[in-house]
């Protein structure tokens, strides 16, 4: 075999059809003078061939329906791994637990952070601050003493101080053509840095949260995109650095309406 | 987009194929192919139209795959040559070869059994390998001689071909 004179690339090539249709004829005439050559070819070629046997079946396995399941954003997907709970949520259970805020306010987060249903699968990507969004609505919303941390008499310092953290202008939405007023906001850690939640609330209580984040620019503008799970309905989307997610416990077509708003506003400025 | 969705789909059961002769067992390859379809969703804006969507989807694959087996230390079976011997030894049967021939196979290194496998199963070109698995294409040629030479070493009984662990 020392004596090779095609090389092993050839020789491989040619078993596996990639070789130049020049090239054949000496791979051709070279093994007819080894006969060794030609038996360890033929060797390759029926292991190749045992290969197919015994896995091109699997091909022809119908296929489990899990597999062909889009997980994101449109259908709801495996529950969420426990790493993948943001951070915040856990620096925030564990500040208010400190802070005991309210029993009834630690007993809805405990309650939450054991039986956070399914969301999305995975954080880091354009979809993982929407997941962040639905806890923070689930958190925050509930809340009856202190569901912003600064309210609507003070939304110029709110938007202001919201600014600042976040390094970029943002402003909140006015919603009132759809029946909900400001109640405020709030910062909140996120995996890009400080995120703003905005909430409103309409006269039957009904509250809305706006999640704002910004360090979206490694992900592609999205149009937007529809999630629900349980009874929170979000659309999200991606506009430059900016990650917005809308939440509410409202019907798609509802919520689809005030999302249009807060997006035309938001293009304004 | 629907017919880029279309594309995906119809993709799964050659990953499937891909994904029993590369790990084994059943289980562990339906979980990697949908890990595989998961990232594949979400990433489906950063494929490129026109690129190879096969050599893109299995390179997916193949970066999950690694991860797996660097987050989780190799289960180092007790499966070598004397395994296959005893394989071929206690089943004398028509199916005996490819029993042989699954067992070579996880002898292998799991580099080498990649290549191997693209190109027998896939019928990938060596350039779709390459592009694939993140490699040049002289690495891909190496390794598919070395697997074969060690995979006909293995089901002929030759002296020369060390002893394995299983990296599965």
């Amino acid at each position: 075999m020392s004596t090779q004179r095609i090389p092993e690339t050839d020789l491989h090539a040619w078993l596996d059809g990639q070789l130049p249709v020049e090239d054949q004829a000496e791979v051709a005439a070279y093994l007819a003078g080894h006969p060794e050559e030609q038996a360890r070819l033929d060797a390759y070629r029926q292991h190749k061939q045992q290969i197919q046997t015994l896995f091109d079946p699997v091909i022809h396995e119908p296929v489990p329906e899990h597999l062909r399941r889009r997980p994101a954003p449109d259908v709801v997907a495996a529950p969420v791994s426990r790493d993948a709970r943001p951070r915040w949520f856990l620096q925030l259970a564990a500040g208010l637990a400190i802070a005991v805020v309210s029993g009834s306010l630690g007993w809805f987060l405990h309650g939450q952070a054991l039986t956070q249903p399914a969301l999305l699968s995975d954080a880091g990507d354009a979809s993982g601050f929407v997941h962040q969004a639905v806890l923070a609505h689930a958190v925050f919303t509930p809340e009856v003493k202190h569901p912003v941390e600064v309210s609507a008499d003070q939304e110029a310092q709110l938007v202001k101080w919201l600014s600042k953290r976040i390094g970029s202008p943002i402003h909140a939405p006015r919603l009132s053509a759809h029946g909900f007023d400001l109640m405020g906001g709030r910062l909140l850690p996120g995996e890009t840095g400080p995120v703003a939640q905005f909430m409103y609330q309409d006269s039957s209580g009904q509250r809305l949260t706006l999640y704002v984040t910004k360090g979206q620019s490694a992900n592609r503008d999205t149009g937007f995109r529809f999630l629900k799970e349980g009874k929170v309905s979000v659309f999200y989307w991606i506009d430059g650095p900016f990650g917005y997610a809308l939440s509410g416990n409202l019907d798609r077509a509802d919520l689809s309406r005030i999302c249009n708003t807060v997006y035309e506003q938001l293009s304004q400025t | 987009m629907h017919d880029t969705h279309e594309r995906l789909l119809a993709c799964i059961p050659r990953l499937r194929r891909y994904a029993r002769a590369l790990v084994g067992r059943r289980e562990d390859a339906d979980d990697l192919v949908q890990d595989t379809m998961e990232r594949a969703w979400d990433r489906l804006a950063s494929w490129q139209a026109g690129t190879d969507m096969r050599a893109w989807l299995f390179g997916i694959m193949h970066n999950l795959h690694v991860d797996r087996l660097r987050r989780q230390p190799p289960a180092c079976d007790a499966l070598d040559e004397d395994t296959l011997m005893n394989a071929a030894v206690n089943n004398p049967s028509a199916g005996l070869e490819m029993r042989d021939m699954e067992t070579a196979l996880m002898l292998l290194p799991v580099d080498q059994r990649e290549v191997l496998l693209l190109v027998a199963l896939e019928n990938m070109r060596y350039e779709q390998v390459a592009e694939a698995l993140h490699i040049p294409v002289g690495t891909v040629m190496s390794r598919l001689s070395r697997a074969r030479a060690r995979l006909h070493a293995l089901l002929e009984g030759q002296p020369g071909a060390p002893a394995l662990k299983v990296v599965k």
